[in-house]
Order: C-alpha cells, then structure tokens, then sequence
C-alpha cells in the first residue's frame, strides 16, 4: 500500500495500528482507541486530517475556464481566482459522475479534487482548447485542519488566513514552504485544507502541531471524517451516490437535483455554458422527473429508545456510521425510500441519517420510519425529515 | 427587576433544577419567571474566571447523570449542549503505585492484571451486573414516585405500576438491587475483587458528598446512585460539559429562555405569599411583590418548608420529617490554576492519563480511615480526592499549556470540632496540596492560584443547608417515597399551588435534573386536572 507524504507522522501518532485504505494509499482509520476524542477534538478545538490521498488535477492554459465551464456542472464562471468551489460533474443523461473542490489559483490555472481517477476523462473534453490537464496527486500533500480553533491557529502561521472567506483561498509561505490554503473541508465546521508540495509536507505538519499547542488540536482519522461529513451533509461517493460510470441501471445513478444540489442551477436561464447533461438537468427542472430527494431524517429518541425497552435493552449510541442501506418506510408502513448514512451523532445527540425518498415525502417534518436492527430483527423507529445540514454553527461561514 | 409584576409561575432558584423546571413551564406555555438571589445563575453548576484566563468549576464538576430525557425535551443541544468524553480513569495508589483504565476493555483487562489478574475478569462481571441494576432502576428514577399515604386512583395507579415493575424484573437483578440500597459498597466489592486499589477507585462513588464510609451499610446506594448517569448510552460514565458546569447550565438558561421564561439575577426572595392556604405569588427581600398563582422552590427542604413559608401552616409530621431530615455537609472543592501539567513518576509527560478523573483512594483502609476523623468532627489528614484537570479535556479552561485542576475532597465536616471553617480554609487546602505533591512531585511549583471551598462556604454562598451538596443526604429512609417527606415526595406542598423541585425532592441531587423535570410534569398535570373541571 501506498503511503502519504505525511505518513512518518502519521504512523507516529496512530497508537491503534489501524489503517484504512483510501485510494491506494494507507491512511489511519483512527488515532486512538477513543475515536470520540478525535471528533470532540475537531467540534470543539480543532483536527488535522491528512487528506492526501485524493486525486488532484492542474488544469492551467488561457482555455482553462472554458474547459471546466463545459465539463462541470456547477457555474466555474464565478469562481473568480482566490476562490474555491465544491462542484460536481455529470454524463449526458444528467447523473452525476462525481463530485470535488476546484480551486481558482489564477486567471487561467485550476486545482480540482476527485475520489476516482478522472485525468483520462478530463484530457478527453480537452480538444482544440489551449489547455493543458495533469496530474498532480502525487506531487502534493493536504491537510486539513477543521475546527473551531482553526482559524486562529492557521492564521498564527499565515495571518492572512484570519481574513479568508468561507471558500476563500490564499496563497502563502508557511516557513519557507510555498502552501495553498483554501477554507474549505469536509466536516460543515470553520475549516481549512492546505496543499502543500510533497517534500514539505512533514515540515507544514510539525509548523500546525506547533502552531496549535495547549489548545487540544488532535490528529483524526477517516472514521471521524465520515461521522463529520455526515453531521455536515456532505455526500460520500459509493455511500450516498454511485459515479454513473460504474452503474450498471439508471436506478442507481443519481442527478445532482436528487441528492439536493438544485440550487447550483438557479441560474441556469441566465448562463450559456454547454455543459455535460446540460439538457437533461433543464428537463428535470422543467418536468419534475427527480425520482427521488436526498434528504436529513431526525430519528425520534423516544421512540428508539422505546423499541429498545420493550425488548429489555438499554439504547445503544453507536456513533460508527452505518453506511449501506437502511429501509425507510412513509407513515402508512409502504417503503418510502433508504437511508444511505446512518449513526448517533454525539454532538447532537439523536441518531440522524441521510436518506433517498420519493418526493412526496421530502418535505421538512414528514413523518417517516427507519428500520433498526436490535437483537438480530428490524423495528421501524419514528423519523421526521429535517432541514439539512444536521450542525450548521454559525462559525462555519462567519 | 422582573419585567412584569404578574406570571403564571414563579421559580425560586436558578440552579440548575430551577432552570429545567421553568423551561418545562415556559415550554407548556406558561409565563414563568426565574427568581436567583446571587448574580450568576447555575447553583451549585457554574464556572467562574477566579483567575485571570482560568476558569473554574467552583462547585460541582462533571457529568454523567443529567437525564438525556432532558437534553432532548428541552432541546439543549441547539442552545449549546456538548458533553466531552473522559475515557481515562486514574487511580494512584500508595508508594508510586497505579491503575490507569481506558477505553479499550482489553488493554484495561492487562493493566488489572498487574494488580491481580481475577480482578481483570471479574470486572466486566461487576460492570454488567451493575449495568443491569441500573437499567432495572431507570424507570423508577425518571418517574414520579408513589405517595405512600395517597388514597386517589392515581396513588393507587403508581404502586400498582410499582409492584409491577419490581415483580418483572430478574430475582438475581432485584436480589442485587436490594444488596446495593442496603449495604455497603465494601461488602459488594469484596464480593468479586480482591485488589485494594481497584476496590477503593469502585468504593469511591459509594462515598462521594454522603457521610459514609466505603465500610457503612448505605454506602452501597450512594454507589448506585452514581452509577444511574451515562454517557452516550454507556451507564456509570462521566463526561464534561464544554466550559463546564457553567457552562451547561448556560445552555440551560439559554433554552428556558427560548421558550420565554425569563430570569433574574440578585432577586433574594423572603417569602411566598399566601391566601387561604394558596400561593398566590412572592415576595422578594427588597419588597418587591410578585404575583403568581403557581410558586415553585428549588431550594432545599429547610429553605422551602421553613424559610419561605410559615412552618405553623404545615401539617406536624411535615415539619418534624424536614427537622430530623439528614443534611450533611461533608464535602469540599479545592481548584487550582496550574503553571503547567503535574508529572506523575511512574507516567510519561503526555496529558492523556489525564482525560478522566484521577482518584486519590489508595485502599478500602485509606478511605474508611479518612471517614474515622470525620466521625469525631475534624477533617481528614489523608483526604478522598477525586480530581480532574479540566483543560485537558477542554482547552478553552485554561490559556494554552495552562491547567485547571479541580480538586472534590472528603471527608470534611460541616461541624467541626472546637474551630471553624473560616480558621481551617487554609489548612484544608495544604493538606490537599500536600496530598498532591506526594503524588505529583512538584506540585506545588505549578500553582498560581488556588480556591478552597468549604461546606460552610457552600452553605453560605448557595444556601444549601449544612453545606449538603445534595440538599438532604442520600440514605434509605430519604430516598423516593421519603424525599423529602412520606406524603410530600411528588413535589407538591401542603400549601396549594406551592410547589418543590430541588435536589432535595426525587431523584435527589447532583446534577441530574430529574427533579425539576418530574415536578415540571406534575405542576403541569395539576393544572390540566384544574382546567378539566
């Protein structure tokens, strides 16, 4: 297995000698045996979160933004550069392929994150456009420090991070390490990510341990990433949506509109970029063909709490997600849908999920069941739609 | 001041049963007031800046049995609610000696085994059964309890469910129910362990804030009781609320004033009103009158009976159950700031041996020892201190590489033999400081500031007769039929419309809330029995 240019310090600080494997390479699954201290760490604090196993790509040329503009979904257009955007690009038949964060490091140069490999499939849209796309997953390190206390650590090491926007990014030196710090992360929490070239990677990890000490600032794993992005309602690719690539029927692919990402064609009318799926998108606006809405469910503590009682057991609080398919019925016991990202969230306090109904039953404070295994069987517990993300504090754009 | 001279109810006390039973009230619809006589609310939970950057939890310390009923209900965890994980527990024992447990079973199973290798097994043995126990006692403790002498339906009702409750449980799980209400928590250890370290980190919640030793029949219950909390589902486990118990009783604040109650601070009431036997509102020490047809107390017992009202209106066997009712005053808060983290010989330098409590109990003697002086009105040499360096759990206590270190001691009489608390403050906190430099040398280096807290500075600062941090000891014949009084245990008073939601009513205290929850829905019942006729 592969290894991140972070991983001396990362193998030094995981006591647990658990490794996920994340895009080829070995990233801790978690820290310590309390994986909740990692994750209070970064609701309260903050977490480093190395999260350089992603696929990057530099797209760079005086066509770069015309590239994107037909590739991605979302409108790069008003991505102006020292900005980021979270994007999504789709097939012809508007279902999404994937989902990333671009970059804007300048007029005419893109940085652009993926889960898959995606290089062929960018090269391929290239044609007579005067632009160039490369891969530069290997070339950089990111770390992700999320949190609370993020912001004022970072900005001891990069002052002009006190001034970054939400999607916000700037260009700096943390010593003499060239790094790109953008406010962005995958946690709904103030948050940043830092790239930085390879052989500097150890040094920006000692310079933000430093940085941060005293102040409970902990390194955390992909367990608490996934605990998190699901309390932040960010989606999971092979969780929460399959690429259309690799699906083998419509029924499992999804549109952006499905799993709730409408707003990023609020203007639609208003722009003439050609992008892919562009016509599917306008017709699923224009008929109402979603098939179905991803939406938050509240699970009724009550009620989970009864289901647990009546077979003389105390409610167990797992905050490990559950992250395959949980039945969803609607009020009258017909399925209504599935969770696809289940857990108890110890912030909040209840368990939530992320889940796919049809969207009828879509609507904020619908009535609906989950299906809990308890002792080997199912029970439907009570669920009631809620506005999504399940933590929004007000740090995260203020 | 109060923005009104009118509300439907008034809740004397802004500790933290004062602060639920209102949000309730609001949360129904009531208009209520919240009246605090001192100019912070929380009680006994509240955390103070005593020293420039540090903030301290002068009083009570952690979390654990604050009803989850509660969080949900009262919707805490949009007004701020975060309880933090204290996975650790350290226990020092004598000459260097320790027993550091995790959060991995395993890795606890080995350390115990240094100390003895059946004790490793038999814990999960103990923790299981106990885990039983407390899920067996669970509905009774988030329910208002029977009125023994009650003739109505709804008396009769509750003991039926009682019976019924007790009848279906397990005989082994009420057989053990009924050792732990009874015994005493030495007797219980010494059932499944054998190493005296471990038997007096496990005897530790069998004394904490009662007048016992881990050797007196009764400590067993008091174990008990502080073994009905949980953490995330998990029973008997603690956490640490962000900016401690202040800070959640902020949170508390916050959500009784979401639902529109409305508090106010330097607000010392003298009395509740009456007429014909019928609350009719409160009078405060500067003269202000408020009205209100609904009064509740969160004070203790002698406050709520004796103080605030007349005690020739109350029935005889009323006022003679609050005169012999148990308030001891036997526990003390010592807080330090600290230049630093305290190093520990046998440990390295790191802090996370430090993410839990650390228990000052090196054997069953030590603490029954410590009792002993205590008996005979003096204070222990050798005190019980459960301790927790706060910042470690939550930075933002202390500035960066800084500490918090809160320090509960026992035994510590609120009746001292020939002094006073006021002579003996600075004595008490040497010899703790001592203590710990024994065991952290270096100690007292690290010291830049340091807060003793007595029982009679409890009972002064808080009202809390005695200096009893659970407003009426926990012993049997105090407990849930009886707290504070047979006939008078479903926070109702003699006096109409005068109600009680202190520790001092079922549950009983620490921070748990359950009191003025219940009393919540009984106010809340009463009213709507009221309006169907």
């Amino acid at each position: 297995m592969r290894t991140t240019p972070f991983h001396e310090r990362t193998s030094a600080a995981n006591e647990t000698g658990l490794w996920s494997h994340w895009a080829g390479h070995a990233v801790a699954t978690k820290y310590r045996i309390d994986e909740k201290v990692e994750y209070f760490a970064v609701r309260q604090a903050a977490g480093v979160l190395d999260t350089s196993a992603l696929f990057k790509y530099r797209i760079t040329g005086p066509d770069a933004e015309r590239l994107l503009s037909g590739v991605l979904a979302r409108d790069i257009t008003k991505c102006r550069p020292g900005q980021a955007q979270y994007t999504m690009w789709c097939d012809d038949q508007g279902f999404l392929i994937e989902d990333g964060v671009v970059l804007r490091i300048s007029g005419d140069e893109y940085w652009l994150t993926s889960a898959e490999p995606n290089l062929a499939y960018l090269q391929g849209m290239i044609g007579h456009q005067r632009v160039e796309v490369e891969d530069i997953s290997d070339d950089f390190g990111i770390l992700a420090v999320q949190g609370p206390a993020s912001r004022t650590v970072l900005s001891a090491l990069v002052p002009e991070v006190a001034e970054l926007s939400f999607f916000g990014l700037t260009q700096a030196k943390i010593g003499d390490a060239p790094v790109v710090i953008s406010r962005t992360g995958y946690t709904g929490d103030l948050g940043y990510e830092i790239w930085v070239e390879r052989n500097d990677a150890i040094a920006i990890w000692d310079a933000v341990f430093e940085a941060s000490a005293g102040r409970g600032v902990l390194p955390y794993g992909s367990m608490v990433m996934h605990m998190t992005r699901i309390e932040a309602a960010l989606l999971l690719i092979e969780v929460d949506f399959e690429s259309s690539r690799f699906a083998w029927v419509d029924e499992q692919k999804a549109t952006p509109i499905e799993l709730g990402y409408g707003w990023m064609f609020r203007r639609l009318e208003r722009d003439d970029r050609a992008f892919v799926g562009r016509k599917a998108i306008e017709q699923e606006l224009a008929t109402g063909s979603s098939r179905f809405r991803l939406v938050g469910l509240d699970v009724d503590w009550a009620s989970y709490q009864l289901a647990h009682r009546a077979l003389g057991l105390p409610a167990l609080k797992d905050h490990v997600p559950v992250e395959w398919a949980t039945m969803v019925h609607d009020d009258a016991g017909q399925v209504a849908g599935h969770a696809s990202s289940f857990m108890y969230s110890p912030l909040l306090q209840r368990h939530i999920a992320l889940a796919r109904v049809s969207p009828r039953l879509a609507a904020v404070g619908t009535d609906l069941s989950i299906d809990v295994t308890i002792n080997n069987r199912n029970y439907p517990v009570e669920a009631a739609v809620r506005r999504l993300p399940f933590y929004d504090p007000p740090h995260k754009v203020g | 001041m109060a923005n009104k001279t009118a509300y439907d109810a008034i809740v004397i006390g802004g500790g933290h049963n004062g602060l639920v039973n209102a949000a309730y009230l609001a949360k129904e619809g009531l208009d209520t007031l919240i009246l605090e006589k001192r100019d912070v609310i929380g009680g006994a939970a509240i955390t103070e800046e005593l020293y420039p950057g540090f903030q301290f939890t002068t009083f009570s310390y952690a979390l654990s049995l604050v009803r989850p009923d509660i969080v949900q209900e009262l919707d805490l965890v949009a007004h701020g609610f975060m309880s933090l994980p204290m996975p650790h527990s350290l226990a020092l024992g004598s000459d260097g000696n320790y027993l550091l447990t995790g959060p991995d079973k395993y890795l606890n199973h080995e350390e115990i085994s240094r100390h003895s290798a059946k004790d490793a097994e038999r814990l999960e043995d103990y923790e299981h059964l106990l885990a039983m126990v407390v899920q067996a006692v669970k509905p009774l403790f988030d329910s208002v309890p029977p009125n023994l002498h009650g003739k109505e339906p709804e008396d009769l009702a509750r003991m039926v469910a009682l019976g019924q409750h007790l009848t279906g449980l397990d005989p082994s799980v009420l057989h053990e129910l009924v050792r732990f209400l009874t015994g005493s928590a030495a007797d219980i250890l010494d059932d499944y362990f054998e190493n005296d370290l471990l038997k007096a980190l496990l005897a530790s919640s069998g004394i904490i804030g009662s007048a016992v030793g881990p050797r007196s029949q009764g400590s067993g219950l008091v174990l008990l009781y502080h073994r009905m909390g949980e953490y995330d589902g998990l029973f008997g486990t603690w956490g640490f609320h962000k900016g401690g118990n202040g800070g959640f009783t902020k949170v508390l604040a916050r959500a009784a004033e979401a639902f529109g109650a409305e508090i106010v601070t330097r607000a010392p009431v003298s009395e509740v009103i009456r007429s014909n036997g019928t609350a009719i509102g409160v009078a405060l020490e500067d003269g202000t009158e408020l009205d209100a047809p609904i009064v509740v107390s969160a004070l203790d017992p002698r406050r709520t009976f004796f103080d605030l009202v007349d005690r020739r209106e109350l029935p005889t066997d009323l006022v003679e159950s609050v005169e012999r009712m148990k308030f001891t005053g036997i526990a003390s808060k010592v807080n330090f700031a600290l230049d630093g983290l305290p190093r520990h010989p046998a440990m390295g330098d790191g802090d996370e041996h430090f993410r839990g409590f650390i228990n000052i109990a090196p054997s069953i003697d030590y603490l029954e020892r410590a009792f002993d002086e205590s008996k005979y009105g003096w204070y222990s040499g050798d005190p019980y201190i459960d301790a927790c360096i706060q910042s470690v759990i939550d930075p933002d206590m202390a500035p960066p590489g800084k500490h918090v270190m809160s320090c509960f001691v026992q035994y510590t009489p609120y009746h001292l033999r020939e002094s006073t608390w006021d002579q003996e403050r600075d004595r008490l906190g040497d010899i703790v400081q001592a203590t710990l430099e024994r065991h952290f040398p270096g100690f007292d280096d690290l010291v830049l500031h340091r807060e003793v807290v007595t029982p009679l500075d409890i009972e002064r600062t808080l009202g809390l007769t005695e200096g009893d941090i659970f407003a009426g000891a926990f012993l049997a014949p105090q407990m849930y039929f009886f707290r504070p009084a047979a006939g008078w245990n479903q926070y109702r008073t003699p006096i109409d419309g005068y109600y009680q939601c202190g520790s001092g009513t079922h549950p009983g205290g620490a921070v748990i809330g359950g009191p003025g929850r219940l009393a919540a829905s009984q106010i809340i019942g009463d009213r709507r029995t009221e309006t169907d006729v």
